[in-house]
């Protein structure tokens, strides 16, 4: 019975080729400019969360940690929790909140770190400043790098003073006492306003970019994002074009036809159902694999993942574009609501900007759209390398809308039944 | 089908049938009987309420009162029409499918499998008359090829009691025969057929009884001669020509009236042998001659006309 049912819609879609064009094509294209225009964005929007861990407690390194606090653009947590309890952050605690997705960056300050020359000589055996990063959120990376840079010359001027007048001694001869007493009253006054913005060096302390998410790949972080974000997004445009085949179907008297058959209006929903969450799966995987193919993007390290996210988000989709169907009377109408529908869950949702870089509010008014929890599961497989068990948040989520979507089209569904 | 009681079991029985949608009452007690293997008429002007009560039958219309009984089972609302073959108005066919990949899901979705699908698919391809097209795409074949296949779909479970939507509407004249010709080979096998149209001339010519439906209720029903007694009362008509116009001063005929040109007088006759030396007394009485006399018996669009009057239908 299903099966016929299947058969039906492969026939029709395979011979359609306006609709196979738009089903696989037009995502493809769709990403590829995506992915090419946004790949390298940078944004600056809201305050960073960020971690940091003081492993050297010396003066310059404690005089850093006050200067990022300072910082505006930063909200940072020396403890495990951003309220300051829990323990004070480590290298293997700062790790965590990162990989953990609690911050996207987290700052490592070795031991022995405030020793070592650090504005004009730099010391490649002296200990690097460690920034963890969580390649998923390649803005909030860059910015962190640039303040950092910023704030290690900014937070101990009077440090930086000194230490530039040891090189001249060290190249030019000592200083006359009349110039020894005059830069030490210069030097306090520099300490006195120590966060006074100033220009940004290449010179400052060696750095060293750690991606805690994904040892070894380049700017992947992006790319996965975009190929989830336009294919949930796409994948809601096909099935709400697919559910509409229904309006088509009752327009002709198929769908009378179909109601009347033994499967009745249940079997027929679950058999179109099916089918639309079946091409779902295909055409992600057709969004995924070139992705793969083009960019690099590391499918295969995360195939149960991927099918897994997949299935349950092309289910959902496919009950959304049901849902669609059975709310409109008319092909016009579908379009036109499901357009305005789809695009601003995308928007919302985190299928067109990422979500980690809208405000705390706008991030948790996503969570209300099918597309933030389809994208979190999806960045959970190719970011954090999530075990498939820990997607169970964004499944659950992902299930419960897909039977709900269901049971809600079953009732419009009635229309369409004996009245 | 037969009872018990060895009598056959009628196929079809509606009772005082009510539907109202909103402000519109679509049937207003309308009841109805099918004979076994009889090709029957359902008539109406537009709205009459023959689609409603075709889709009553069929179960897609949930009444809000009176009964229907299918080979002698009252339906209630959600009950299985196994036995029932509806063919709508709409061309309920996949376009991009084929004739035989179209025979063979519907036939699917009605629990016909295996090798007797397949034997039926190949019968109602010879049946249909599209046996040599079967393997092109629907949304290639003509009018009267979709509308053939949209029966035989129809029937590919083997219905035994077929309801037809305006079978014919939008077909060629050869077409519409062969729809006929199918039509009479299915009635043949003891299949009941009820067929809505608005071509007249074709119930007259094809269907058993008529069942005329008017304003949700049938005011009338019967084989054509009957309906003519009911409705109009007088079963022909004399339609005589004059030498001259009829003058004003003089009294018509009883149950006559004029042409416009008021040369040719139409008379209701009844009885020929004794109305007809009536009516030439008459026209002698007022200084005529008649000059030709065309006997016609009265039409189901008289009938029609007659029971529904000329007011239209939106």
């Amino acid at each position: 019975m299903i099966g016929t049912l299947l058969r039906i819609g492969v026939i029709n879609v395979k011979r359609d080729r306006v609709v196979l064009a738009l089903t696989f094509l037009l995502p493809v294209m769709f990403f590829s400019i995506f992915a090419s225009v946004f790949g390298n964005q940078r944004d600056t929007t809201s305050a960073i969360n960020i971690g940091v861990a003081d492993l050297d407690q010396s003066t310059y390194s404690k005089k850093m940690v006050a200067a990022l606090k300072a910082e505006g653009g930063l909200k940072v947590r020396t403890t495990e929790n951003a309220d300051g309890t829990g323990d004070p952050l480590d290298r293997a605690k700062a790790e965590a909140i990162v990989k953990n997705g609690r911050v996207p960056v987290a700052i490592v300050l070795p031991k022995g770190f405030g020793e070592g020359g650090r504005f004009f000589s730099r010391d490649e055996n002296a200990p690097k400043i460690q920034v963890l990063v969580d390649v998923s959120d390649p803005i909030a990376s860059q910015m962190v790098q640039g303040l950092l840079q910023k704030v290690s010359f900014t937070a101990a001027p009077g440090m930086m003073a000194n230490e530039g007048l040891g090189m001249l001694e060290k190249y030019s001869g000592p200083l006359t006492p009349e110039q020894r007493a005059s830069m030490d009253r210069w030097t306090k006054l520099l300490d006195q306003d120590s966060t006074t913005s100033q220009t940004v060096s290449n010179f400052g302390p060696a750095l060293e970019v750690v991606n805690v998410l994904q040892p070894g790949y380049g700017n992947v972080g992006i790319i996965s994002f975009y190929a989830a974000g336009i294919g949930v997004m796409f994948l809601l445009f096909s099935a709400s074009g697919a559910g509409g085949a229904m309006l088509d179907e009752e327009e002709s008297g198929t769908l009378g036809r179909l109601i009347g058959s033994r499967a009745g209006m249940t079997g027929v929903l679950i058999g179109k159902w099916l089918f639309i969450a079946l091409l779902g799966v295909l055409q992600l995987t057709v969004m995924f694999v070139w992705g793969m193919l083009v960019f690099k993007l590391p499918l295969m390290n995360h195939l149960p993942g991927f099918f897994v996210m997949s299935i349950v988000t092309a289910a959902a989709a496919s009950a959304f574009g049901m849902l669609l169907a059975t709310m409109c009377r008319s092909r016009a109408q579908l379009s036109g609501i499901s357009t305005i529908v789809i695009l601003a869950m995308s928007a919302v949702g985190g299928s067109m900007f990422p979500r980690f870089l809208m405000t705390e509010t706008m991030q948790n008014m996503g969570l209300v759209t099918f597309n933030a929890w389809a994208l979190d599961g999806y960045i959970k497989v190719f970011w954090r390398n999530a075990a498939l068990w820990e997607l169970w948040p964004q499944v659950a989520v992902l299930v419960a809308l897909c039977a709900t979507f269901l049971l809600v089209a079953r009732v419009f569904a009635r229309r369409w039944e004996a009245l | 089908m037969t009872s018990s009681a060895g009598t056959a079991v009628m196929p079809l029985r509606v009772d005082a049938a009510h539907k109202k949608y909103g402000d519109v009452q679509a049937l207003a007690g309308a009841s109805l009987e099918v004979q076994p293997g009889k090709l029957i008429g359902l008539l109406g002007p537009n709205g009459a309420g023959k689609t409603t009560l075709i889709r009553a039958i069929a179960g897609r219309v949930l009444l809000d009162s009176g009964t229907i009984e299918l080979f002698g089972r009252t339906l209630t609302a959600r009950d299985p029409r196994p036995e029932i073959g509806v063919v709508p108005q709409e061309l309920a066919v996949y376009d991009k499918l084929t004739a035989r990949e179209n025979l063979e899901v519907f036939g699917r979705l009605y629990g016909v499998t295996g090798p007797t699908l397949r034997e039926r698919v190949e019968r109602a391809l010879e049946w249909s008359d599209l046996k040599e097209r079967a393997g092109d795409m629907v949304k290639k074949y003509s009018g009267g090829m979709k509308r053939r296949l949209n029966i035989a779909c129809s029937l590919i479970h083997a219905p035994t009691l077929v309801l037809l939507d305006e079978p014919t509407v939008g077909v060629d004249p050869q077409s519409r025969e062969r729809i006929y010709e199918m039509l009479a080979s299915l009635q043949s096998t003891g299949v009941s057929v009820v067929l809505t149209t608005h071509h007249l001339e074709e119930a007259e010519q094809r269907c058993e009884r008529i069942v005329i439906i008017d304003r949700g209720r049938i005011v009338a029903s019967g084989t054509l001669a009957e309906l003519v007694r009911s409705a109009l009362g007088k079963s022909r008509v004399a339609e005589i020509t004059l030498d001259s116009v009829w003058p004003e001063s003089a009294p018509l005929p009883a149950d006559s009236r004029l042409d416009g040109d008021r040369r040719t007088l139409h008379a209701e006759v009844d009885d020929l042998t004794l109305r007809m030396p009536v009516v030439f007394q008459d026209i002698a009485r007022a200084g005529r001659q008649a000059v030709n006399v065309k006997m016609s018996g009265a039409t189901l669009h008289e009938v029609f006309i007659a029971l529904t009057g000329r007011e239209l239908r939106e």
